[in-house]
């Protein structure tokens, strides 16, 4: 009988800090104690919290291990799960008032990380092994599907997601119910239901949370939406890059039709859907909804000019939809507890939670999921446990690529889509990459252009050579050969490339040039200008100086340099000459008397 | 394939492996087991509880947990139960014939077996 289960994280955060040897060790130690038929070892999703991995609960006390190690979990063994001892030193402990139980152990719902998360899609990973069927089953999985199909009309489903007010989890937040009421609109014998798992933001993985953590719930949505829009074909879209997604998926899909929940004559009502694995090999373009469905159409992956959308032409000149796997993972929970108990949650106008990736700058980097409107000074603030190193927040850009940045100025704007969007950023796909004083503005503008530079297809100009010019002005910036001019320049080629492309790449590409701009134009201004990188990332525009005072002329800097810049005798003090330096800061590291300064 | 009414089977099934999850439920019962504990025979009582509970269908109402030594080790299997609201009810010199008793009558059905309780032994 089993007494307790100990659950390990096996998500890809947890997986590349070791999870998989420590639940082996966990079993072999499990076995040697005579303890394997009284605790169970149950391979999880991602919990959420990865910077602190490799993570373990033990159930039913849900004290919370973090960093766990092989040492630690013969520990564990010897001490909790025989004796009952909570290894308190290895407790995750974030400040969060021990009210826990009588032993005081801080169990995972009591941290201040876990205590202000409501989650939705989310709810299942980290609880489940997503691997099991049973399991999903358990915690009322195809539940809502069973409901559906045996209680519900297609536009009483249609009706139950429009006023649950879900919208697009992907970026654009668009009304999912809308979307599927328009694929359904259209008459045709074939029609496609199509999954978004081409997750390319810098940044963001909670697609790749959900699809590893928990499978079933985008399989069972996706049904779902075959049965309302008149379909019987679905396609997950997933990128290669996410191997354990793609093989748990593989696991859910093989279970699913197994159990004849996918397939011919579902719950023997007659109904028939399957879904298949396309992998995506990693062009950003491809998480379009249009270059997406022509990728899988085994096409190279560029978009199409919209209209006709995909709701009347989409996959294979059929009507199609396409949602986003967090999307998928909040409707079989709004089928069942209802669209009133969704609408509960968040905002006027942007219902529900929302998933946020949280990195950069933080301590508790990794996944939260929270009711939209909840301000960015609490996500930052409360469940992120502020900037490390005793650093200052400086901003947070949001939606990756496509996405701005919001000022500290604004850290009480809520996260939600219309907030985000008054203020020039986006909700987009829910990265947040947390940034902190030393941390230069115009470099990240620079960083996103880059990638967007690299991802464009080709396909439009205004992308193409766009981004491209605008990148050339960025990097001409940050190498102190701006001017007052270029900056003014930068702002009216966005606005031209924003209005001129073809899809969505291009159309938001500029974003972050324009929102840096927006708040922290006094930086550009500094390069262009003084030619000083007020946050000292800026290669080009640092300075590396000796304090003739403080130099012992010890020559260890002379001798560390490799461009021979520094020169000077022996006891004496050394110089650097500027027209040599690499500005590689050796010397500056190499120094025991501080004389060597960074401007 | 499965119909409606084998999927609910299965959860219902399910249900009750994977509620150990949703943490602490209303009653806790903790069994000590250290090493006192489990040299006088603690072991066998845990499973005898966390069997009981199970088959009578008693997880969403009792949790069955560990504790370490609680500190009168001349009692031991020592065995607690916590109820919100209720004073703590502490039961010695356990075995598994006493635990299933226990599940019966004060989890299954609320009322204490006093000769059980650290009162009863102590007088």
């Amino acid at each position: 009988m089993i007494r307790s289960h100990v659950l390990i994280c096996g998500g890809t955060g947890c997986t590349s800090s070791g999870s998989q040897k420590i639940r082996e060790h966990l079993e072999n130690e499990l076995a040697a104690k005579g303890l394997s038929d009284e605790i169970k070892v149950v391979q999880t999703g991602c919990f959420g919290l990865c910077a602190l991995g490799p993570i373990m609960i033990v159930y039913p006390e849900g004290t919370f291990y973090s960093r766990v190690t092989n040492e630690d979990v013969s520990e564990i063994v010897e001490e909790h799960l025989l004796k009952g001892r909570p290894v308190e030193r290895l407790i995750y402990n974030d400040g969060a008032e021990d009210k826990a139980n009588e032993h005081g152990v801080s169990s995972l719902s009591d941290t201040n990380f876990y205590k202000a998360q409501k989650r939705v899609a989310l709810r299942n990973c980290g609880v489940i092994n997503p691997e099991v069927i049973d399991e999903y089953i358990a915690r009322d999985g195809y539940m809502a599907l069973a409901k559906v199909l045996t209680e519900m009309t297609p536009d009483d489903v249609i009706n139950t997601l429009l006023a649950s007010g879900l919208r697009g989890r992907g970026g654009a937040g668009f009304p999912t119910g809308m979307k599927w009421k328009f694929a359904r609109a259209y008459e045709n014998d074939q029609k496609y239901v199509c999954c978004n798992a081409d997750e390319g933001d810098p940044g963001a993985f909670m697609d790749r949370s959900v699809l590893e953590g928990d499978p079933h719930s985008v399989l069972e949505a996706m049904a779902i939406a075959g049965y309302t829009i008149g379909a019987n074909q679905g396609y997950i879209y997933v990128r290669a890059e996410y191997p354990i997604a793609v093989q748990r998926l593989s696991i859910a899909i093989a279970q699913a039709r197994e159990y004849g929940l996918l397939g011919k004559n579902i719950l023997d009502t007659g109904f028939d859907f399957d879904i298949d694995l396309r992998l995506g090999a990693g062009a950003f373009v491809c998480g379009e909804e249009t270059a997406l469905m022509t990728s899988i159409e085994g096409n190279r992956g560029e978009p199409r000019p919209r209209p006709p959308f995909p709701a009347e032409k989409g996959l294979f000149q059929k009507p199609s939809i396409l949602n986003n796997v967090e999307t998928y993972a909040n409707i079989p929970q709004i089928i069942l507890k209802g669209a009133d108990w969704f609408a509960s949650m968040g905002t006027e106008k942007s219902k529900g939670t929302k998933v946020f990736a949280l990195g950069g700058k933080i301590h508790n980097t990794g996944l939260v999921e929270v009711p939209m409107g909840t301000t960015l000074r609490q996500v930052v603030e409360d469940i992120g446990g502020g900037i490390p190193n005793g650093k200052k927040f400086k901003a947070a850009q949001t939606g990756g690529p496509s996405g701005g940045c919001i000022p500290a100025s604004l850290i009480d704007t809520p996260l939600d889509y219309e907030s985000m969007a008054a203020i020039g950023s986006i909700v987009g796909s829910g990265g947040l990459i947390v940034m902190d004083e030393t941390d230069c503005m115009v470099d990240i503008a620079k960083f996103f252009l880059e990638f967007t530079v690299e991802e464009s297809c080709g396909k439009c100009a205004p992308c193409r050579i766009g981004t491209k010019r605008l990148l050339e002005i960025l990097d001409k910036i940050t190498r102190g050969n701006g001017t007052l001019e270029d900056l003014d320049k930068l702002e009216e080629l966005c606005y031209h490339i924003k209005a001129n492309s073809l899809c969505g790449l291009g159309q938001t590409a500029p974003n972050p040039v324009l929102s840096t701009l927006r708040y922290f134009r006094d930086e550009y201004v500094a390069h262009v200008v003084e030619k000083r990188c007020p946050a000292g990332v800026c290669k080009h525009l640092l300075r590396y100086t000796i304090d003739p005072d403080k130099c012992r002329g010890c020559t260890a800097c002379a001798r560390v340099c490799p461009a021979e810049a520094i020169t000077g005798k022996v006891k004496e003090a050394h110089v650097i000459d500027p027209e040599k330096c690499l500005k590689c800061g050796a010397c500056m590291e190499k120094c025991r008397f501080g004389a060597i300064s960074r401007k | 394939m499965k119909t409606l009414a084998e999927l609910q089977a299965i959860r219902d099934s399910m249900k009750d492996k994977v509620s150990l999850r949703n943490g602490t439920a209303g009653m806790r019962v903790v069994v000590g087991m250290a090493t006192c504990g489990i040299a006088a025979g603690a072991r066998p009582v845990l499973n005898a509880f966390v069997e009981e509970v199970n088959k009578q269908g008693l997880t969403e109402k009792a949790t069955v947990t560990q504790t370490g030594c609680i500190g009168i080790c001349q009692y031991e299997p020592v065995v607690e139960i916590f109820e919100a609201g209720k004073d703590k009810v502490t039961y010695v010199k356990m075995t598994a014939e006493k635990a299933r008793r226990v599940v019966e009558e004060h989890i299954k059905g609320g009322k204490i077996v006093h000769e059980y309780t650290i009162g009863a032994a102590q007088n």
